[in-house]
């Protein structure tokens, strides 16, 4: 087995004329956190559709533990071992809670192809487990997504991704709805993740929790990686200025 | 249920104040339509509406007027269960009207007697190999006409990315086209005695009820139907989540199409005749029975349950503006006026809604 998790080469996505990512050399290593940050816009998010195979990138190479991939959507991705927690919520707001985790993977009692019977009871326990396991407040699980707030819906999204064990874990700004408890919880599931030495990429805009939960940060400014800087050769004002783009690390030089 | 259970993370539930299920709305606007009705025939008929107060009945009710009304929403009914399905996905089907003529047509052809009264059958399709078929043979050329029908409408909803109204639309322009084109415009009539009895008597309600519950348990309970609502609720997310989408969208459409050609089976069998006319106007019948079931044209909301109320009410209205002598274009001017009306309320259950959020 190889100790890259993740590797892309020139991972490029264009909007008709909107160059959102450009040319992107990422590389994840065995265990290890990663913090992506930059602007709004920056193609982070942009980056992150690319992997899971949610959009089409328009060139590039994805290597996933040393083999080339290419997925043909987010099922793809996520039998593949890629757990994500997109920013726009992939939830459905007129299910319930376990529904919702579920969406996709429901656990059956018996298998008659797309008739099989769900298995609610299991699915209904699993969700309470997964909820106690992330501290997650929500009076009644079987209430549509659609009377939940911000939070409780981000929550059940982090819920989903912490059931499922996974061979890399993505979080696109999973705490920027969160109150300050929540938030706390959620940090709480992404050091558990790096106690059982899962990988992850983390998407955050909060400059503490970065340099509190990853090993590493890549700053991305409009569409291209400008900075890939240790945690302890960096400090906040330092990453800052490679967002506002007042500094680009050399071997990124012409990038901006 | 005690009033201090406890939700997940601690917070206090109360289990006796759950929002009830829409279906009660739809029940309790059921039971009230049917008062204003009793109370017009007090007032204006000298009789009751639904009670048997004459005694010519062996129960209270007065069982003609409760079986012509499940007849009648019966066979537009079946419909209205694949035009639920299509609905909760957020799409529309506008093609079932159409389906229902062509099926009615393709299938009776299959089910003609050789001879009526000694002499050969005056509305012969084909030669003799067609005639006296066993029964299977023109239900199953019937649901062969839906499953083509449906996938066509699903395959162009899913894969071109079409509109459904758009789609559906042209399958109901080509497919009365089919209806009128395959005996020239003429009634195709005489069916053998067993394709007869799927229509006779009360036996089309009871392939509606049947159909109901499967319906109802296939949408509570399957894969299937959690799909189908997590659709319409958000299809991006329904994507992400790994469902396949068009897929799943073809499948409805094809069930929708399969279930509006059984309803022609059904209506041909019940009136032993088939024209190329049959089943006009019938998609809305169908689409206003699923909306004032309480089934949202914006998708992710609805059930059988609901729907199956509607085809009630529907049938209450309907069978009520008889009973009062009402001429049949007063039916119909006011049956506009309820769809409208069931759309409209929707539309204010959403902005409730999105106001609460
Ligand atoms: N489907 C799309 N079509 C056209 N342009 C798009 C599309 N999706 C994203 N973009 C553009 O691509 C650029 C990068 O967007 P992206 O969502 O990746 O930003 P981001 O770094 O995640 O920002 P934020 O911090 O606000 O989430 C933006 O300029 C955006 O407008
Ligand atoms: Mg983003």
């Amino acid at each position: 087995m190889s100790e890259i998790v993740l590797k892309t080469e020139g991972l490029t996505k264009h909007y008709g004329g909107v160059h959102a990512l450009q040319d992107a050399n990422f590389e994840l290593k065995m265990g290890e956190h990663v913090a992506i940050m930059g602007d709004n816009g920056a193609g982070k998010s942009t980056f992150v559709r690319q992997i899971t195979g949610v959009e089409r990138r328009t060139r590039g190479k994805i290597l996933f533990y040393g083999k080339e991939v290419n997925f043909d959507g987010p099922l793809d991705a996520r039998e593949a071992g890629i757990e994500a927690v997109f920013q726009n919520l992939a939830l459905a707001d007129d299910l319930d809670v376990p529904d919702n985790l579920f969406l996709g993977r429901e656990i059956i009692k018996f298998n008659l192809g797309p008739f099989s019977i769900l298995d609610y009871k299991a699915m209904r326990k699993a969700t309470q487990e997964a909820l106690v396991r992330t501290a997650v407040k929500i009076p009644n699980i079987r209430n549509p997504i659609r009377n939940m707030s911000g939070g409780q819906r981000q929550c059940v999204a982090i819920a989903r991704t912490a059931t499922f064990h996974s061979k890399l874990t993505i979080m696109d700004e999973p705490t920027a709805a969160l109150g300050v408890q929540e938030t706390a919880q959620v940090e709480n599931i992404v050091r558990t993740l790096k106690e059982a030495g899962e990988p992850l990429i983390l998407i955050s805009h909060n400059m503490r929790q970065v340099m509190d939960l990853c090993d590493r940060i890549v700053v991305f400014r409009r569409g291209r990686i400008v900075a890939n800087l240790k945690k302890e050769e960096t400090d906040g004002q330092d990453v800052v200025a490679y967002i506002t783009g007042a500094k680009t690390q050399p071997e990124y030089e012409g990038a901006a | 249920m005690a009033e201090t259970a406890h939700g997940v993370g601690g917070l206090k539930y109360d289990h006796s104040k759950r929002a009830r299920p829409p279906e009660i709305n739809v029940l309790i606007a059921l039971v009230l339509i049917v008062l204003v009705f009793e109370a017009l025939g007090a007032l204006l008929m000298d009789q009751s509406f639904l009670f048997d107060t004459r005694g010519r009945f062996d129960s209270i009710f007065n069982e003609a007027r409760l079986k012509i009304i499940i007849l009648q929403v019966a066979i537009i009914g079946i419909i209205a269960l694949g035009v639920t399905q299509v609905i909760i996905t957020g799409g529309i089907d506008l093609s079932s009207g159409s389906i229902v003529g062509a099926t009615a047509m393709i299938a009776m052809s299959f089910a003609q007697v050789a001879e009526v009264n000694g002499s050969p059958n005056p509305k012969a399709i084909f030669g003799p190999w067609a005639m006296d078929l066993p029964v299977t043979v023109p239900i199953l050329v019937g649901l062969a006409c839906g499953v083509i029908a449906g996938g066509i409408n699903g395959a162009l909803i899913a894969y071109t990315k079409i509109p459904p109204f758009i789609a559906t639309l042209g399958m109901m322009v080509s497919a009365r086209g089919v209806a009128k084109w395959w005996s020239k415009g003429n009634p195709i009539s005489f069916p053998t005695d067993e394709y007869a009895a799927i229509g006779a008597g009360m036996t089309p309600v009871f392939i509606f009820i049947f159909l109901a519950i499967l319906f109802h348990f296939i949408l509570k309970y399957t894969v299937y139907g959690k799909h189908t609502y997590a659709i319409g609720s958000n299809e991006a997310a329904a994507r992400m989540s790994g469902i396949n989408v068009a897929r799943h969208l073809v499948l409805v459409y094809t069930i929708a199409g399969v279930l509006a050609a059984l309803a022609a089976v059904v209506l041909s069998a019940k009136n032993l005749t088939a024209q190329s006319g049959m089943g006009i106007m019938y998609e809305l019948d169908a689409i206003a029975m699923a909306v004032i079931g309480g089934v949202s044209l914006s998708g992710g909301r609805g059930s059988i349950i609901g729907t199956c109320l509607g085809a009630l009410i529907f049938g209450v209205i309907i069978s009520g503006f008889t009973f009062l002598r009402l001429d049949a274009f007063y039916q119909e001017m006011v049956k506009g006026a309820i769809i409208v009306g069931a759309v409209v309320l929707d539309q204010w259950r959403q902005q409730r809604n999105a106001s609460k959020s």
